[in-house]
């Protein structure tokens, strides 16, 4: 029977023969064909997994209008390329590329397929057809900081980190300044593991940290090894990408959360109606693609009306992750007082503030 | 550093050498017995995956270790029928084992991403296993003082018993064992099934006891290094024991060394020293060719009877 | 009724190149309905998987591109398997060519003109035999199981490529991402027209017949397979079992870097930490299924990069997870190795009335 679907399909293919290109445009009174392309698979827990959810998401809201497809685990590299470019073929009109190490995949194939539009997550090339989406993610980091420095004794965080890209530094300096506004000594100690996902390997990292002074652990990597660590000793550490509170009912205290649908369903109706252009998109908690995971009970009335406090003056924009003074790991001073770093400061940000030992 | 930091890098030390000690102390016999099975990352992860499922659904983690040791030995069992019934190529099987391991594991584990267990109680009361001082000894989970058990078991069955002469006697002349009237491809069974059984076992030490949890490929490639670990130890029980253990000492010092902000050498230097001392100490072996500390003479050579 | 296996006085030849096809099969038959017993659309995955790829035209230049590597590496190793040296680094070998190759480009970054090319394969070449010299080395003058070293020169091939890419080859302008520049037009292997297939594709297709006419025809060629077969024979007819092992790892190494290099300056476009995707252990399947045989290799090669290709396809078409490829290749191996008795034994039924007799 399934051959029969197959085959029937292969015959109104070919009766569609005439076009050049079977695909692009080809059904374009059906609903609008979206695909997906992940990094993990859709169960990790984490960075694929919030963007499943934002899938998901798309699908509640238009409903039949549209059709989407996704491919897990898809290396970065010529496999992506391949990937992207079958997705573009089979008629995809929107197709979204969730991982840095796509960049340069989707460029080629988007170069190809000038009529079916592409949005890359967390990189910095753009084409006519080829946009980008990241997420102001500092901002969550901000909020971290504040609790932090409020629930910290030792005044000094573990800072599990992946590789030191902009993105990375940026939470790690965010996290620090919004810690030392509660706690002007707040020390944060950065710990490499050369790797976005190495649960044994974070695990030990997180050990590590706490051995050498820290009580609270925030992380840019993706697995919840070290949430259960702090767990397992007895203290605290924020979640990433996701409430990751079910591993460490006790230790994790928030988390920042992606919530990528509000960017999708606003993109996938800019095609539906005709509207879509490329571009950069930066969003941030005001938007509602970050949000605070719910806090612990744990996290004292006061603190959590402090942390609040941080997200709603980023919210409406009376305070700013990075405003000044900032002065470096250096001592050499950034940024004077009474202005905040721009974005492009921020894109391009490779040196660490005043407390951070990396 | 005070005491309190030395217990605890201590303690580390030992959490991240058990499972690669288990891992090699199976894979030793195996290769003792004369079979190279590269399969080890691939029956871990069965390990693994299997340990955490059937835990998270008894809520019984010494079932689940149970259940990672059982099937860690399927999964070597069809290694073995592949290489001792049909003679097939060990290299190639055993990688075979590893895709297989790893696309099983990820399958099967699919419904249970996200998802935590509870982990062992210590066997020990808490005065010592919580005591400042004593955990050192007595704060771990039943699993450590399973693997150093087993490598004095092992030691000890390899150099003092009958059936270990006979297994290595196997291991280092297959055509000579089997004139005397031993059963080559039965030892060689027997050898490989103890292999998966430890694998597993090691597997499930990471989703059960170090992260409980369960990810897509959670032993990250320490399958391999349990397999130069052997290599590195020379075939000898006691070395491995102390072999492991400096690989995790190595490993956990270099990130302590960076959180406190010293960074002597570049890590992936550190990440690529096993292998690298492993090659260093095979040449040293053959340099001093001392008997008994060779490579088993049949290893990963086939054996068909000939009658 | 009793099976027993009875030793061919020599090897079949029909089933040498029946039992893959035997196992292809049984892969096939077995795939469906394990996976409709797990709940997925069982026929559909296999359909998917090892059907679609090769009636749907579009997707050809995809196996092309995929099963290029795979062949170029298992032709290299099925020299050395055939002399019994057992070369399992070949992805080390693969990324130190690749490394080599780059190492050129960046060198020669900027420049433009028709030799760079040509410079980074040999420089790729060149790596990967360099790589592979390690392990023939401790071989032939420590006595080394060249198995263990190879493969343990894997990882550390790995991590020279982590400390590169995180540290000195890093991209100056690419805001401290762990990859490196993006190589220049000449940098770069040719396109044709509007495909995905660069000029490795071919080349990779051209060598495996040149190796099979190596292996063939020539005396290198028989030399290899006397010292496979009879190691000893081989010693007494002026065979150097030294030589022998230093021709299999250099070969294996050579092709594994061009293999290397030709991913770089083609898919890749520049080197990224996550080069290394397991082509050196999957071509070691490939060599196998292939026989061993140039030609064979070719046919497993694109087998393989069948159950890649489709692998994908199954994702989009019916969901099928990405882990289900993993088990379906292994199958295939297991199926392979499990018939390859057959090569060497005949299945003989015994009846208890014969076995009375014959005792």
């Amino acid at each position: 029977m399934a051959f029969i679907t197959r085959r029937s399909i292969i015959k109104s293919a070919a009766a569609a023969a005439t076009l050049p290109l079977v695909g692009t445009g080809a059904w374009a009174a059906g609903p609008l064909k979206i695909a997906f392309v992940y990094l993990g698979p859709i169960g990790d827990h984490g960075w694929t997994y919030a963007h499943e959810q934002g899938r998901q998401d798309l699908i509640k809201h238009f409903g039949n209008k549209i059709e989407t497809t996704i491919v897990e685990n898809v290396a970065e590299g010529p496999d992506a390329e391949r990937v992207i470019r079958n997705l573009a073929k089979q008629g995809n009109e929107l197709i979204f590329t969730t991982s840095f190490g796509y960049m340069n995949p989707t460029l080629k194939v988007a170069k190809r397929f000038k009529k079916v539009k592409f949005e890359h997550a967390t990189g910095y090339q753009r084409a006519k057809n080829m946009a980008s989406y990241n997420a102001r993610f500092y901002e969550g980091r901000a909020v971290c900081g504040t609790i932090a420095g409020h629930m910290s004794k030792s005044g000094v965080a573990g800072y599990i980190a992946s590789f030191p890209i902009p993105e990375v530094v940026q939470g790690i300096n965010a996290f620090t300044l919004a810690a030392q506004k509660v706690n002007p000594d707040f020390k944060t100690n950065v710990l490499w593991v050369s790797s976005w996902y190495d649960p044994a390997k974070e695990a030990d990292s997180a050990k590590a940290l706490i051995d050498q002074g820290a009580d609270i652990i925030a992380q840019h990597t993706d697995s919840p090894a070290a949430l259960q660590a702090c767990e397992q000793r007895g203290l605290m550490a924020f979640g990433q990408g996701w409430d990751m509170s079910s591993f460490a009912p006790k230790a994790h205290l928030t988390a920042i959360q992606n919530k990528w649908g509000v960017y999708y369903i606003k993109r996938v109706q800019a095609v539906l109606d005709g509207s879509w252009s490329s571009g950069d998109s930066w969003w941030g908690m005001k938007d509602g693609i970050l949000e605070m995971s719910a806090f612990n009970d744990r996290i004292p009335a006061d603190v959590q009306a402090a942390a609040r406090a941080t997200q709603a003056a980023i919210i409406d924009g009376s305070g700013h992750a990075f405003d000044g003074p900032i002065i470096d790991n250096e001592g050499k001073e950034r940024l004077a007082a009474g202005s905040h770093l721009s974005d492009k400061d921020l894109h391009a940000m490779d040196w660490y503030v005043k407390g951070v030992q990396s | 550093m005070n005491e309190t930091i030395f217990i605890s890098i201590l303690m580390t030390v030992v959490g991240a050498s058990t499972p690669i000690l288990l891992a090699a102390l199976g894979e030793l016999v195996v290769e003792k017995s004369g079979v190279l099975n590269l399969g080890v990352e691939g029956m871990m992860l069965i390990g693994a995956v299997t340990g955490f499922a059937v835990t998270s659904v008894s809520g019984s983690p010494l079932l689940g270790v149970l259940a990672a040791m059982i099937a860690g030995t399927l999964a070597a069992m069809i290694f073995g029928y592949l290489t001792l019934s049909l003679t097939a190529n060990q290299v190639a099987t055993g990688l075979a084992l590893t895709i297989f391991g790893i696309g099983l594991s990820s399958l099967v584990g699919e419904g249970y991403v996200g998802k935590t267990v509870d982990i062992f109680d210590s066997i020990f009361p808490a005065a010592l296993a919580e005591h400042s001082f004593l955990r050192v000894l007595f704060g771990y989970s039943p699993v450590v003082y399973f693997s150093i058990f087993m490598t004095v078991a092992v030691a000890w069955f390899l150099k003092s018993t009958r059936p270990g002469l006979i297994l290595r006697a196997v291991g280092e002349s297959d055509s000579s064992a089997h004139s005397i009237g031993y059963s080559v491809i039965g030892v060689r069974y027997a050898a490989v099934a103890f292999g998966g059984a430890m694998a597993g076992i090691a597997g499930c030490y990471y989703s059960l006891v170090l992260t409980p949890m369960w990810a897509e490929q959670l032993t990250a490639g320490r399958g391999w290094i349990a397999l130069a670990l052997v290599v590195f130890a020379a075939w000898r029980p006691g070395r491995l024991l102390l072999g492991a253990y400096l690989f995790g000492a190595v490993m956990t010092f270099e990130l302590h060394a960076k959180a406190a902000g010293f960074s002597l050498v570049a890590p992936e230097f550190l990440a690529a020293m096993p292998y690298l001392a492993t090659i260093l100490v095979l040449a040293l072996i053959s340099l001093r060719k001392s008997s008994g500390s060779q490579a088993p003479a049949s290893l990963a050579k086939p054996f068909k009877p000939s009658t | 009724m009793l099976l027993n296996l009875e030793l061919r006085r020599e090897p079949s030849r029909s089933m040498l190149y029946l039992t893959p096809v035997i196992a292809v099969l049984l892969t096939m038959i077995v795939g469906a309905i394990v996976f409709t017993l797990i709940g997925y659309d069982g026929p559909g995955a296999v359909r998917e998987i090892f059907l679609t790829p090769v009636l749907d035209t579009n997707y050809w230049q995809d196996l092309g591109v995929k099963a290029a590597p795979l062949i170029l590496i298992a032709i290299g190793l099925s020299v050395g398997f055939r002399a019994n040296v057992w070369n399992i680094g070949a992805e080390g070998q693969y990324i130190f060519g690749a490394l080599a190759g780059t190492g050129v480009a960046l060198a020669t970054w900027g420049m433009e003109g028709w030799w760079i090319l040509p410079l980074m394969c040999l420089a790729g070449v060149i790596g990967g035999m360099v790589y592979a010299a390690i392990p023939a080395f401790l071989r032939t003058r420590l006595r080394v199981n060249e198995i263990l070293t190879s493969l343990m020169m894997t990882y550390v091939a790995i991590q020279l490529l982590n400390y590169l890419m995180r540290g000195p080859w890093k991209d100056p302008e690419g805001f401290n991402f762990p990859q490196s520049r993006l190589f220049t037009e000449s940098q770069t292997l040719p396109y044709f027209g509007d495909t995905i297939v660069h000029l490795g594709v071919p080349l990779a297709f051209l060598l495996a017949i040149v190796a099979w006419f190596v292996m063939a025809k020539s005396v290198f060629g028989f030399q290899i397979r006397v010292v496979g077969a009879a190691p000893h024979a081989a010693r007494y007819g002026g065979f150097n079992a030294n030589t022998t092992v230093w021709m299999s790892l250099l070969i294996g190494g050579g092709f594994a870097g061009l293999a290397g290099i030709f991913e770089t300056a083609g898919p890749y476009g520049q080197m990224v930490p996550q080069f290394p995707t397991g082509y050196g252990f999957t071509a070691i399947i490939v060599a196998f299924l292939g026989r061993l045989q140039p030609l064979g290799i070719i046919l497993a090669g694109i087998i393989l990069a069948i159950s890649y290709v489709g692998g994908e396809i199954a994702q989009t078409t019916i969901g099928l997870p990405n882990a289900a490829t993993g088990i379906f290749q292994a199958m295939m191996l297991f199926f392979l190795l499990a018939t390859d008795i057959l090569v060497r034994y005949r299945l003989r039924i015994v009846t208890p009335a014969k076995l009375e007799r014959a005792s």
